[in-house]
């Protein structure tokens, strides 16, 4: 038996989120007593595949068949479940994402397993398993009971502390994974594949910088590209600031856009519409930029400047820039 | 072409959470119900290509009954007839299954949902159905055509966005900018009242996941003020007190 654990790869490298799912499934498998093992599919070194054994992995199981290179979660859930009958694996974990979620889905209808999206901590696993996620955009918490035999966890960004120092020595054993692939999973044909590589992905970022209609036009967002430059953050906006175009749809976060948990989250010129908080509640730290006093931003927020974003903005990069 | 979109019934994107029953249950009082903003747009869509292709329109709607002013606001907006199946839809694997019990094979060319639902929300129902029917599943998805049996969409995926054609059936998780939200008109609104609403009773299932317990996150400390004049020591505050550079 065994707790197994998808990563997604990125560029040939585990992401940030999924090496968290790993020290997260490992905790599980320490906890019912079984070994923790690796799924990842796609072109990656096997010296980045290694890195899942310094979060406790004991085996990686290696699906890089050429046709597993686009993503597809139809054919990924496919392996997916044939490595989890293979390994007899009780516990499926997975990192939230859109890719995450739709195989983690996918994976519960084959096995008919209970699934649970979200999940904000370590299970409690006594006379039964009972999961914490989040609900009602970031307004509430579901403890649940996972009931089925199989159990499917999609796990949220921070639902565990990891810091980059190995926390295992074992050598994680990399073995190549060849299941047979079906040719109905293989119908769609990819016709475009836009991807700003060269920007950090939102979702994985430690540090934000977001702007809103504060900000006053598209033209102003060099001062918040230099904070941000300077912060090795990633650059987020509000919804009416990506209908405005002044910034790209995937920008867009909250309710409607994306949601994420950075561990520090600087709002620039937002006000802090609840549509907007439901994408940022799960940040560690907020901080808010506002000219208005009564800005409802301030009150979710960790620390406040009350003044105007032009005048603060680059005092905030000219500090930032004499840290390092 | 005939075409399902599946809402959901959820509370006002601005509502206050809280519950009752010693925190087992969501208390309703007094909570504004809408669509689920992401179902709204999978609608709009659903309407546009029905007017297009001149197929028809179901809605779905896996719920109990205060639900209905919303199925019947979706039949306002432009479906045909709607079904609600009468249950409370708390486990994703069973409510995708209902949903998969209406959409049996061959029933449907298109399964329109939202995204994610936004009260248990999960992003997790589309993916369940489309392998429960045993066709493919995409989301989010911003736009969307139809030509034949043939859907060119174009979705996100993680920090950019694809191009991809594959053939119906399929069921779809929609965002925007797919289309804008429609508001129903008075002839909606009337013709509404007489279309027809099947209410279906569940297929029994064995219970995978229940939840036991609700809870509120803690509420925030006090913000922090730093005065404008000031600003550079915020960074400061942020390496060494907050830990976070
Ligand atoms: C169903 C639904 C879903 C929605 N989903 C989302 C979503 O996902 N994400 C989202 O963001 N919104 C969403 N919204 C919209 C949301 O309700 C707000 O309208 C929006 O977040 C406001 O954006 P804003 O704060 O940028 O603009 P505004 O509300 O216009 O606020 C601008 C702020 O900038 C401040 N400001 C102005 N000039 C300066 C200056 N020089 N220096 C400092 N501060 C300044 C102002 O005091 C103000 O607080 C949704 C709405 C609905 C109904
Ligand atoms: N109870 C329900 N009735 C009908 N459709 C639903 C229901 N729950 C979820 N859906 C659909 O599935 C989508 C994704 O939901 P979820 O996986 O809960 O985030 C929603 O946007 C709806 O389109």
């Amino acid at each position: 038996m065994s707790v197994l654990i998808y990563v997604e790869l990125d560029n040939g490298s585990i992401k940030k989120t999924s090496l968290e799912a790993v020290a997260f499934g490992s905790k599980v498998a320490e906890k019912i007593g079984e070994k923790a093992v690796v799924l990842a599919i796609g072109h990656a070194a096997s010296a980045e595949l290694e890195k899942a054994g310094n979060y406790g992995a004991s085996k990686v199981l290696h699906a890089a068949d050429a046709k597993l290179t686009h993503e597809n979660a139809m054919a990924y859930a496919d392996v997916l479940v044939q490595a989890a009958s293979q390994e007899s694996s009780k516990v499926i974990i997975l990192a939230k994402s859109g890719l995450g979620d739709a195989l983690a889905a996918r994976a519960a209808a084959k096995l008919k397993a209970g699934i649970v999206s979200g999940v904000t901590a370590l299970p409690e696993i006594g006379d039964s398993f009972q999961v914490t996620r989040s609900i009602f955009t970031g307004k509430a918490f579901a403890t649940t009971e996972i009931k089925s035999d199989i159990k499917i966890l999609v796990v949220r960004k921070n639902a565990i502390e990891i810091d980059d120092s190995p926390v295992s020595t074992v050598q994680a054993e990399i073995t190549a994974f060849t299941p047979p692939l079906r040719d109905e999973d293989f119908q769609a044909s990819v016709s475009k594949v836009e991807k700003a590589s060269s920007e950090l992905s939102l979702t994985e970022a430690e540090i934000i910088v977001s702007g809103g209609r504060g900000m006053k036009g598209p033209e102003n967002w060099q001062p918040l590209i230099d904070l941000a430059k300077a912060l090795g953050a990633a650059t987020g906006c509000s919804k009416p600031v990506s209908d405005l175009d002044w910034r790209p749809h995937h920008e867009h976060i909250g309710q409607t856009g994306i949601k994420v948990a950075p561990n520090l989250y600087i709002a620039c010129g937002i006000s802090g519409a609840i549509q907007h908080l439901a994408g940022v509640n799960g940040s560690k730290c907020i901080v808010v930029i506002n000219k208005d006093p009564e800005a409802p931003f301030f009150k979710a927020a960790d620390y406040g400047i009350i003044g105007d974003v032009f005048e603060i903005l680059p005092k905030l990069t000219e500090a930032a820039k004499s840290l390092k | 072409m005939k075409i399902l979109v599946c809402i959901t019934n959820v509370p006002d994107t601005t509502a206050k959470i809280t519950f009752t029953d010693n925190d087992t249950k969501l208390n309703k009082a007094g909570i504004p119900y809408i669509i689920g903003p992401y179902d709204d747009y999978a609608l709009a869509r659903g309407v546009e290509l029905k007017e297009q292709t001149g197929g028809s329109l179901t809605v779905l709607h896996v719920g109990e009954a205060d639900a209905d002013p919303q199925i019947r606001k979706a039949l306002a907006i432009g479906a045909d007839d709607a079904i609600r199946i009468n249950a409370d839809p708390l486990d994703s694997y069973f409510t995708a299954f209902q949903i998969a019990q209406v959409a049996k094979p061959g029933t449907y060319d298109l399964i329109l949902m939202g995204r994610e639902s936004i009260d248990y929300n999960s992003g997790v129902v589309h993916g369940l159905v489309g392998e429960m029917l045993g066709i493919a599943s995409y989301s989010p998805v911003m736009k969307l055509e139809i030509t034949g049996s043939t859907a060119t969409l174009s979705r996100e995926i993680d920090g950019g966005k694809e191009v991809l054609q594959a053939p119906l059936p399929l069921v779809l998780g929609c965002q925007e900018p797919i289309a804008e939200w429609k508001i129903p008109n008075m002839r909606g609104i009337m013709t509404a009242r007489t279309k027809p609403l099947q209410v279906l009773e569940p297929v029994a299932l064995e219970e995978l996941t229940t939840p036991q317990k609700y809870t509120l996150p803690t509420p925030k400390g006090a913000c922090k003020m730093i005065p404008a004049s000031e600003a550079g020591t915020l960074i400061r505050l942020l390496q060494t007190e907050a830990k976070v550079l």
